[in-house]
């Protein structure tokens, strides 16, 4: 059956118009980078009797410029704000996880085709460029940056939310050139990895202390929905990572 | 240099559903076979941790490594193809038991009328009810004849299902009663039966009870986890070649598995099948495998590719429309319509791959064509797989698919939306093929497969017809807001859609239009037999595993048959030009 979470072009061309509320304003990307760190530590210390760990994972890989990192991290929180529902992308750490995601095999596109010779392919033959996922996303970061310069003269992170979503928006309408790869492909994977950084099991860095999934109300891994399946009424549950089905 | 190894009786390429059962019944009768899988060997054991969707279901890793070998893809045979550098319409499976690890187990027989459709459609709307640019051909095998077949592999698979009324003619009841009734599958059934359709229980290869198979293997029951497709079974409880098929024929003492096992060729002396060529890839050493006997049990994409890099059988020409190898390569069309509910919850992210409700009023030729411009058609369903949270952010049309807007509507949405989505015949059209690549390479240097393929006008009606019967659905089961679902412009190789790549090695009774008689052995070389859903002529309205596996045991009875009598199975039709 057919995925229904990607749009397809036309629709997307047909939303260029939209425009998020809420704004966040520079500098503040730091402050909640730094916030998040110390919540998961409060709660991870709430939760158990032995002195908790700081998160150690919580450094980079793949970006060596904490610049660039920042410009992510505000990008992905545009992408999927925080709002009544809950957190948004900075606090669900989808920063570290894109970035421990871009340092490995998905970001070298270790188990895809990438033998030339390289043509630009229609819109129908997916993705064409030489570049690898870690460089797509060096590449489209340095653009977003230049582009933000070009029209508000002005670093990214210290535009208004409202101007982040112009940016971003016409990114994801391809109309920004880019080097060695369309804006609309960076834009799509930026995207698509911000949503698995918010809803993936935590194992990976990401979807932090499984809030993702608390306010999507998707209760994790269980063993089995035998004896609730044919029930009427929806039930929610306390979710369950990955970690509890390690034996120790 | 290549290492010649002793020769055996049979030698099989890929060992998933249909290497399975092709070893495990040939075993059994003391039939030495040997089975190479190029991918690793996997247990229920390997599956402890596969409740992970970022890693299997995004990352995808039971399937193929494109690294290694991919397709190439264009939309008209006047384009470029270039690679399909990631996997995205389709996935490929790799691995012992193939895809059949992680598919849904959605178990079908297609209809009498498939079989016949050239026949039967010429009879009822006359010879030109398509135009002549479709290739419609007759199998070469009627339903009554394939009947015993199917049971078989229901039997062996265990499928739980129960009598629908439009359903090809069954003499046995399902070895399993169906799936448990869900709220989701009550309220398709009540609307269907509203609109005086005939909804019955989705046939599943998820056990609705703990089973034993005539073999002696047993299938756990299923628990509803909601990870099945794309995921290997932890429980063992979903129909599968490794709790099934393949421990048979390990059984035996008669089968020996090589995993890792890379078949690069099949070696040809121009009227025989002598073996094959295959490389270790975890060694890098280069052997041939002789055999009395070479069964190409891999997938349809590589069954097709095999054949044309190993130079055997007569490339399918889309100019002169001659050849065999590649043609009649079908996909699937998949109309559809999104149902949102404004005030009720559903326990969307419980479920199992093939619970779901399913009418099939709209199948075949179970409804009058004469006034449509399309024949065929398909099976309209429900199912509750099981939504998970990053594939799933269904979002009405109007909302953008990111920021503020996007994030809250798609947390809304999740439980509040349920799919009824039809799984649309598609039939042959003379541009539709594969064949080689002449650019593009796999890592051994062979050229890659070269698919060409694009929606045809016959499926933009039929999926039209369609998408509306489903909204009819959705609306009738109370939602506030139904969205039809669109057909591309072209058929993009991009977005998931589904695995039911068929053709290019097809079956048929005549050698001018089929490489494989009906027990699936090639009309050019009769000890060299091709199964997998490569023999089907078109490709119907259904899953196709049910079929695939049924053609599976018909082939283990022609080899059985080639071994004691030799020679040619089936008498070519005579009307036939060939010569």
């Amino acid at each position: 059956m057919a995925e229904r979470s990607t749009m397809s072009r036309r629709r997307f061309i047909k939303n260029t118009s939209y425009a998020a509320g809420g704004a966040i304003g520079g500098g503040f990307i730091g402050t909640l980078i730094g916030r998040n760190l110390l919540d998961d530590q409060q709660e991870a210390k709430k939760g158990s009797k032995t002195e908790s760990l700081p998160d150690f994972n919580h450094a980079l890989m793949h970006f060596t410029n904490q610049k660039e990192f920042q410009l992510l991290s505000a990008a992905t929180e545009r992408i999927f704000p925080e709002d009544d529902n809950g957190p948004g992308a900075i606090k669900l750490g989808v920063p570290f996880f894109i970035d421990h995601q871009l340092a490995g095999s998905y970001g070298h596109n270790d188990r895809e085709y990438m033998r030339g010779p390289f043509y630009p392919g229609s819109d129908f033959q997916g993705y064409q460029t030489r570049l690898k996922r870690h460089e797509v996303f060096d590449v489209g970061i340095k653009a977003i940056q230049n582009e933000s310069k070009k029209e508000f003269d002005a670093d990214f992170v210290e535009l208004e939310g409202k101007q982040q979503d112009q940016i971003l928006q016409k990114f994801q309408d391809g109309d920004v050139k880019l080097k060695g790869v369309t804006a609309t492909t960076f834009f799509e994977l930026l995207r698509s990895a911000t949503l698995e950084g918010a809803y993936s099991d935590p194992l990976y860095g990401g979807n932090g202390n499984m809030k993702g999934w608390m306010m999507k109300e998707f209760p994790g891994n269980y063993m089995s929905y035998l004896n609730e399946i044919g029930k009427e009424e929806f039930i929610k549950k306390e979710p369950r990572a990955l970690r509890a089905h390690i034996q120790s | 240099m290549a290492t010649t190894l002793d020769k055996v009786e049979v030698v099989t390429v890929g060992v998933g559903w249909t290497g399975g059962i092709i070893a495990a019944e040939l075993a059994k009768k003391g039939v030495k076979v040997v089975g190479l899988e190029r991918g690793k060997e996997r247990t229920t054991e390997d599956f402890q941790h596969i409740h992970d969707e970022y890693r299997y279901a995004i990352r995808y890793e039971l399937m193929q490594d494109l690294s290694r070998e991919t397709i190439t893809f264009r939309n008209h045979r006047d384009d470029r193809a270039l690679p399909m550098r990631q996997l995205g319409s389709f996935l490929l499976g790799e691995g012992l038991g193939g895809a059949g690890i992680h598919w849904n187990g959605q178990t079908w027989r297609f209809l009498p009328y498939d079989l016949e459709i050239k026949s039967m459609t010429e009879k009822k709307y006359g010879a030109n009810k398509l135009g002549s640019d479709y290739n419609i051909q007759d199998w070469g095998i009627t339903y009554d004849e394939l009947e015993p077949y199917f049971y078989k592999f229901e039997q062996t698979a265990g499928i739980s299902g129960e009598e629908n009324e439009f359903s090809a003619p069954r003499n046995n009841p399902y070895p399993n009663p169906p799936m448990k009734e869900t709220p989701i599958t009550k309220r398709f059934k009540d609307a269907a039966k509203t609109l005086k359709l005939s909804p019955f229980h989705m046939p599943s290869g998820n056990m609705s009870q703990t089973y034993k198979n005539p073999d002696g293997q047993t299938i756990a029951q299923c628990q509803y986890c909601g990870f099945c497709e794309r995921f290997g079974c932890e429980y063992g409880a979903k129909s599968s070649p490794i709790v099934t098929v393949i421990p048979t024929a390990k059984q035996t003492g008669n089968f020996e598995l090589r995993t890792h096992a890379n078949v690069t060729e099949v070696i040809y002396d121009g009227n025989k099948a002598t073996g094959v060529k295959y490389i270790d890839l975890q060694t890098g050493e280069e052997f041939i495998q002789p055999a009395d006997i070479v069964v190409l049990t891999s997938y349809v994409m590589n069954n097709s590719r095999l054949l044309l890099n190993s130079g055997i059988g007569r490339p399918y020409d889309p100019e002169s429309r001659t050849g065999v190898i590649g043609r009649n390569y079908c996909y699937q069309i998949l109309p559809g319509a999104t149902a949102f509910f404004e005030d009720e919850k559903f326990n969307t992210y419980m479920g199992a791959g093939s619970l779901g409700a399913t009418v099939d009023n709209y199948n075949g030729d179970n409804f009058d064509h004469s006034n449509v411009n399309f024949i065929h058609g398909g099976s309209i369903s429900t199912t509750q797989t099981g939504q998970r949270p990053i594939n799933n952010n269904t979002v009405p049309n109007d909302i953008p698919n990111w920021g503020q807007q996007f994030k809250s509507e798609s947390i809304k949405y999740y439980h509040r939306n349920l799919s009824i989505g039809a799984q649309g015949a598609s039939l042959p059209h003379r541009n539709n093929y594969l064949s080689l690549d002449p650019d593009y390479k796999d890592i051994f240097g062979d050229p890659l497969l070269r698919l060409t393929y694009d929606f045809t006008e016959q499926d933009r009606n039929l999926h039209s017809y369609l998408t509306e019967k489903c909204v009819e659905i959705g609306k009738e089961m109370g939602a506030d807001r139904v969205e039809p679902r669109e057909i591309s412009d072209h058929y993009s190789i991009v977005p998931y859609q589904t695995t039911h790549n068929t053709g290019g090695v097809i079956m048929g009774g005549d050698p001018e239009t089929s490489a494989v008689n009906n027990y699936l052995q090639m009309w050019d070389v009769d000890n060299l037999f091709v199964v997998g859903a490569s023999a089907f002529a078109h490709n119907g309205g259904y899953n196709p595993t049910g079929t695939v596996g049924a053609l599976a045991y018909r082939a283990a009875d022609g080899i059985s048959k080639y071994i004691e009598n030799k020679g040619q199975l089936v008498k070519a039709n005579q009307s036939s030009e060939h010569v």
